[in-house]
């Protein structure tokens, strides 16, 4: 598939690549400068092969309150998003996925692009019992404005309507209006907007942002910048096959009230009880070389874990990873690359927030 | 297609090979490696006076998103490496035959250069390889 921006992203010469079914732009030239630019400036991201579900009715937000392991009912205004995993009965994580509150009961649930058929599949199958509609908007485009300067620049070219309440909204709160749909959220560690809107209204917003000095960004620089800010991606730090317990996610798990029954809570209780859990920690390499995906860890006493996600920090430079280890508190381990031994330091992310090293570099 | 100087040489791992006046040759990785692997951030040269085998690994140039090798194209002794890679590893992106180069050598046999792909040679293998 092709995102609205298709034509935009071939006349700034983006090296497009097959993500999830969309050819997506994966760098317009230098993906470190691209990271670079949302770190001390602002960058601007077509991220329309994102999955948008619509979840309205009377009974939206039970159905929620049941489907997310993170509660609905913390959302106490409308505008207010938050963070959360779907989880299967056995606590594995099915996907992860920012909702929003709309007016009215009405909310908006943001899901990943590889995991669309399954998610759809799962929330259309849970809604029995429930008053609710479950509708994907394929209708939207999403367009992310990350970076420091992107609260004081966006304002001025959207609708007069918004122009004050954009900058003015607290993290994680949306205002809408003329089509438009605005989210103080992003995948980057900082400050910026994440926009919904038609399809067809997408390509003019684009290019109003790149004619205005916002940095094209690629999913290569998404992946640096999430990275940096500790963020999980799904399919790669968590599957299925693990909990949020597991995944460094544990925050975002609404334990109390203690009798709101989410799908996959009594599996994350037997565990959270459970005396040992593998642990999910970050990991920094000094030496030259760059963690993998996949490069295996081993701690002082043999026993081994593996990076979930690794990559080269432009703003530190060196290389970070996201990594899943048997239990412990060790504060050192080793990764093999490329089959030589190099010493690595357990560290707890984000690596870098708002622009700054959150560690000694 | 990425830029292929008709005046070098080419391996079909996409080193190229250029003949200087003093009978060293020159090597680096194609302008085409460089698009395949994206950012350059670490590179691992060869240490000078190092005696290689044609073929041997003898470098490795790591991207944000892949570590590779690179082989050495023929026989010889190092004379020379680029020492500004270690600082700015993004000159193999931005001038792949020119400020990008990797090491010097002085062949065990000036004549195993002519075995190696012409420019027509490599682009040939290069689209081979991409389809």
């Amino acid at each position: 598939m092709q995102s609205p921006l298709h034509r935009q992203h071939l006349t700034l010469g983006a090296k497009l690549v097959p993500f999830a079914g969309w050819q997506m732009p994966l760098h317009y030239g230098s993906q470190i400068e691209e990271h670079h630019a949302v770190r001390r400036a602002w960058g601007v991201f077509d991220v329309s092969h994102m999955t948008f579900i619509d979840v309205e009715g009377a009974g939206a937000r039970d159905y929620l309150r049941r489907l997310l392991a993170n509660d609905v009912a913390r959302l106490e205004a409308d505008g207010a998003a938050l963070y959360s995993c779907m989880l299967a009965e056995d606590g594995g994580i099915l996907d992860d996925l920012i909702v929003y509150r709309r007016k009215n009961d009405r909310f908006r649930v943001v899901v990943n692009a590889a995991t669309r058929d399954k998610d759809l599949a799962w929330m259309e199958g849970m809604a029995g019992g429930h008053d609710v509609d479950v509708t994907e908007r394929i209708d939207l485009a999403m367009i992310a404005v990350q970076g420091p300067e992107a609260a004081a620049k966006l304002p001025g070219l959207l609708p007069e309507t918004l122009r004050e309440a954009v900058p003015a909204l607290e993290p994680f709160h949306a205002v809408e209006g003329q089509g438009l749909f605005v989210g103080r959220t992003g995948y980057t560690g900082e400050d910026g907007f994440e926009l919904l809107l038609p399809g067809i209204d997408a390509a003019s917003l684009w290019e109003d942002l790149v004619e205005k000095g916002a940095q094209p960004c690629g999913l290569g620089a998404r992946d640096t910048l999430r990275l940096e800010a500790g963020m999980n991606l799904y399919g790669t730090d968590m599957d299925e096959s693990v909990t949020p317990l597991e995944s460094g996610l544990g925050w975002t798990v609404a334990w109390k009230p203690a009798d709101r029954d989410f799908i996959g809570r009594e599996a994350l209780e037997i565990q959270r009880d459970a005396p040992e859990r593998a642990r999910f920690t970050g990991l920094v390499l000094r030496e030259r070389g760059v963690l993998r995906n996949g490069t295996e860890i081993e701690l002082a006493d043999g026993r081994r874990g593996t990076v979930t996600s690794g990559s080269f920090s432009p703003t530190l430079g060196l290389s970070i990873a996201l990594a899943r280890l048997p239990a412990g508190n060790e504060t050192r381990a080793t990764a093999l690359l490329r089959g030589k031994p190099h010493p690595v330091e357990l560290v707890r992310p984000p690596f870098v927030r708002h622009g700054k090293a959150c560690i000694a570099t | 297609m990425s830029q292929v100087p008709a005046e070098l040489r080419y391996t079909k791992d996409h080193e190229w090979v250029r003949r200087e006046d003093d009978g060293t040759v020159t090597v680096g990785i194609t302008d085409h490696a460089q698009e395949q692997l994206g950012d350059l951030v670490f590179v691992e040269l060869p240490e000078a006076g190092a005696a290689l085998d044609a073929g041997a690994e003898c470098c490795v140039v790591e991207s944000v998103k892949a570590a590779s090798d690179v082989y050495c194209p023929v026989a010889g002794e190092v004379t020379a490496v680029n020492e500004k890679l270690g600082d700015s590893p993004e000159l193999i992106n931005s001038d792949p035959y020119g400020e990008g180069w990797l090491f010097r050598l002085a062949p065990a046999d000036a004549a195993a250069v002519d075995g190696l792909l012409d420019a027509d040679g490599y682009r040939a293998a290069a689209e081979a390889e991409d389809h």
